[in-house]
């Protein structure tokens, strides 16, 4: 009885992983910079530039970029806009009812985007938006010119191309087919060129081993720019997880001091206990 | 002066004390309340529990001075909580981590019950003021749970009241009624907002003295679940395996406070979604009626519950309809009803076998869900073993509790995962042993061969 049951239980653990591997595009694990301050300076810097004029920010005040080392001179000077004061919201001039005509979907706010894009015992948001901005490609055939190979079919644009340079994405699937009543592996290359227009190329496998796989291919012509392209990406991401709760390097900080008072705690109450205990027999 | 009490104590004290019995009270449930020295690693989680009542209640009261009840607003003022309210992080952190740890606390806390046969007579009451907490505690969290208005909370709660609707004839109505409008909307946030702030806290904190009214009469049970009442008596007539519970229990429960607290500490401070099961990823998309999440799934702490409501198909119903036709057959045949009962239980259990194949197997899975936790109320009476502890029960009734305790982290598991055929079939499974270890307790647990129960606790010195 106990032995099915432990049965039973390595079965479902097997399957628990099985379905967590299925979903999806596998994503990159982004860089921890969560406690660089030039990093977090220069995302702050981008996501200002290129994501706020879409994008909300509605919890998020300018002001308190300061926790990242930027002063408020510095703030208005290079992050606000004119008509912004320091103490503002970063909130955006477009509607969400424009934003749904304009893109189909009204673009969301980040405040706490990182956070709602984690998983459980998963990746973190930071490493979806990690991968999520470095998986564009051009697409002819989508209404922006471009498509996304972790969200298909995405509303938004590359907004970065400019910074990324140009890729050539290749979409590579392992399956099995029917060819005339017998089934054989099938190798077929989807490409995308760096204009977008496609092209598929399909190679029979003699001798496949290891079943199904499908991968994602991202070719830069110019490697430098694309790996500085990384770089940045990282920076804004590192930003957005940041973002998502400004105080969290502080809370870990204070963390730490409250848990050594708490084992302090712990061991003058364990020997006041024994004190009281030493006598009862 | 004419009309006042003589009492002991003097000074303000004493005054107190001639108006209102604050010695008398503090002597009976702290200093001369003689608990059993041999409580052990178990006995934490009882005062752990009231601990976290009040982080909650103080937390909660610091949180509602800055959350906004409003459809509109309410998902921001969490998020101004969060980054405005000096100390907002800490106290909201504290609250959703506390909600979690309430759990627990408690689980552990009636698991303890269970062990050491708490709930036995003359415990009935102790353990269903008990039941009784552990249900508000499920109202309490549910019904927070809608108030930061995400993406989960939206459609848990939607999930949740619609199966309501499963009930037959009322259904629709009394869903409806419970929501306030046809979907989830801001006049559910606002009555879910006062049933959490107001009406749940008032009966729950009324509960609680209940709970603890009723155990300090009957005295404490222990590890042993021999009665130190009956047991030998020193010259005041206190039982002498007895032991004051302040301040011995006092300071022994502190110690259990600072443990605890490095636990909830460690969570608030490093871990506080605690990757996503104690605050949920998703629930930190504002919630929007016209986008439904592709997976839902209720916090961790109702899992085990859900799983056994989803567990209930129409294909299974045959399953649950041939049990019950059996029970019916034993009943009858077996079982020692008097007189008319004899008739009237087995064709009720038949009447039910019939009815679980025409009701539509949603409404069952309602019934089984709040089965599954009624069922825990009835646990005096469907245990008739002859010891009460654990530790004097043949040895195969430790591994029935163990395979127990699995099915039920088992289904927990399953409820947070979305569904699929294999894992139905296990939490079938699991549904089946859940109910079978109660249904059936009244059987085994007089089955086996019962070690002798020592006359009086073992306690060794420290």
């Amino acid at each position: 009885m106990i032995k099915k049951l432990l049965g039973v239980l390595a079965l479902s653990l097997t399957c628990s992983v099985a379905v967590a591997a299925e979903g999806g595009y596998k994503l990159d694990h982004a860089p921890n910079r969560i406690n660089n301050m030039a990093s977090l300076q220069n995302g702050a810097k981008l996501f200002v530039n290129y994501c706020l004029s879409c994008h909300s920010a509605n919890s998020m005040r300018y002001n308190k970029l300061t926790d990242l080392g930027l002063s408020e001179d510095e703030i208005k000077n290079n992050l606000l806009f004119t008509t912004d004061k320091i103490g503002d919201l970063m909130h955006v001039a477009m509607t969400r009812a424009d934003g749904k005509k304009w893109f189909g979907a009204a673009p969301p706010d980040l405040s706490v985007i990182a956070r709602a894009k984690s998983t459980n015992v998963g990746p973190s948001g930071v490493d979806y938006i990690y991968t999520f901005l470095r998986t564009f490609y051009r697409d002819t055939s989508k209404k922006t010119g471009w498509d996304n190979a972790v969200f298909p079919s995405v509303a938004m644009p590359n907004v970065l191309w400019q910074m990324q340079g140009p890729v050539t994405h290749s979409h590579i699937v392992v399956h099995e087919v029917e060819k005339d009543g017998a089934r054989q592996w099938e190798r077929s290359t989807l490409t995308y060129d760096p204009q977008g227009y496609s092209s598929v190329k399909t190679e029979t496998l003699q001798n496949h081993r290891g079943g199904e796989s499908e991968r994602h291919t991202f070719e830069a012509a110019n490697p430098a720019q694309a790996s500085a392209y990384d770089n940045n990406v990282a920076d804004l991401a590192n930003f957005l997880g940041w973002m998502a709760e400004p105080d969290q390097l502080f809370r870990k900080k204070l963390g730490v001091i409250v848990l050594l008072f708490l084992g302090l705690f712990l061991v003058v109450s364990w020997r006041l206990n024994a004190a009281y205990w030493k006598h009862v027999k | 002066m004419a009309g006042e009490k003589t009492v002991e104590t003097t000074g303000l004290l004493g005054w107190i004390d001639r108006r209102f019995p604050l010695t008398k009270l503090f002597k009976e449930h702290m200093s001369e309340y003689y608990a059993p020295k041999n409580f052990n690693f178990w006995y934490f989680f009882g005062s752990l529990a009231l601990l976290v009542l009040v982080i909650q209640i103080v937390t909660g009261i610091f949180l509602v001075m800055n959350y906004k009840p409003d459809g509109n607003l309410a998902f921001e003022s969490v998020e101004y909580i969060m980054r405005e309210v000096p100390w907002g992080w800490l106290i909201r952190y504290m609250h959703s981590t506390g909600a979690s740890m309430f759990f627990v606390v408690v689980y552990l806390h009636m698991l303890r019950g269970l062990f050491y046969g708490s709930y036995r007579k003359p415990r009935e009451l102790v353990w269903i003021f008990g039941m009784a907490i552990f249900l508000c505690l499920m109202g309490e969290a549910f019904m927070g749970y809608l108030l930061p208005w995400g993406q989960m909370s939206y459609w848990g709660a939607q999930v949740i009241v619609n199966l309501f609707s499963a009930i037959p004839f009322i259904g629709p109505e009394l869903s409806l009624w419970i929501r306030g409008d046809y979907v989830v909307s801001d006049a559910t946030l606002n009555r879910f907002f006062a049933f959490h702030v107001i009406a749940i806290p008032l009966v729950l904190i009324g509960l609680v003295v209940a709970h603890i009214i009723a155990l300090h009469e009957v005295g404490s049970n222990n590890p042993d679940g021999v009665e130190i009442k009956q047991g030998p008596k020193d010259g005041k007539g206190r039982p002498i395996d007895g032991i004051p519970f302040h301040p011995y229990y006092s300071v022994h429960d502190l110690m259990g406070v600072a443990g605890f607290l490095i636990v909830f500490a460690a969570i608030v401070f490093f871990a506080p979604e605690m990757g996503g099961y104690f605050l949920e990823f998703n629930n930190f998309i504002p919630a929007d009626s016209l986008k439904t999440p592709p997976h839902i799934a209720p916090v961790w702490y109702f899992t085990p519950f859900y799983s056994m409501l989803r567990a209930i198909t129409s294909d299974f119903t045959w399953v649950l309809a041939g049990a019950t036709v059996i029970a019916a057959i034993a009943l009858f045949l077996k079982g020692n009803l008097r007189g008319i009962w004899r008739i009237v239980v087995p064709v009720a259990l038949l009447v039910v076998a019939v009815l679980l194949r025409t009701i539509d197997a949603k409404f069952w899975g309602v019934v089984a869900m709040g089965g599954s936790v009624v069922i825990l109320f009835f646990l005096p009476w469907l245990d008739h073993s002859p010891v009460r502890s654990i530790r004097y029960r043949p040895t195969w009734h430790k591994y029935l509790y163990a395979v127990f305790i699995v099915t039920f982290l088992v289904l927990g598991y399953l409820g947070t995962q979305p569904p699929n055929p294999t894992f139905n079939l296990m939490s079938q499974i699991g549904t089946l042993i859940y109910f079978g270890f109660f249904l059936l307790m009244p059987v085994w647990s007089r089955i086996g061969t019962f070690k002798p129960v020592p006359e009086r606790i073992r306690f060794s010195a420290h």
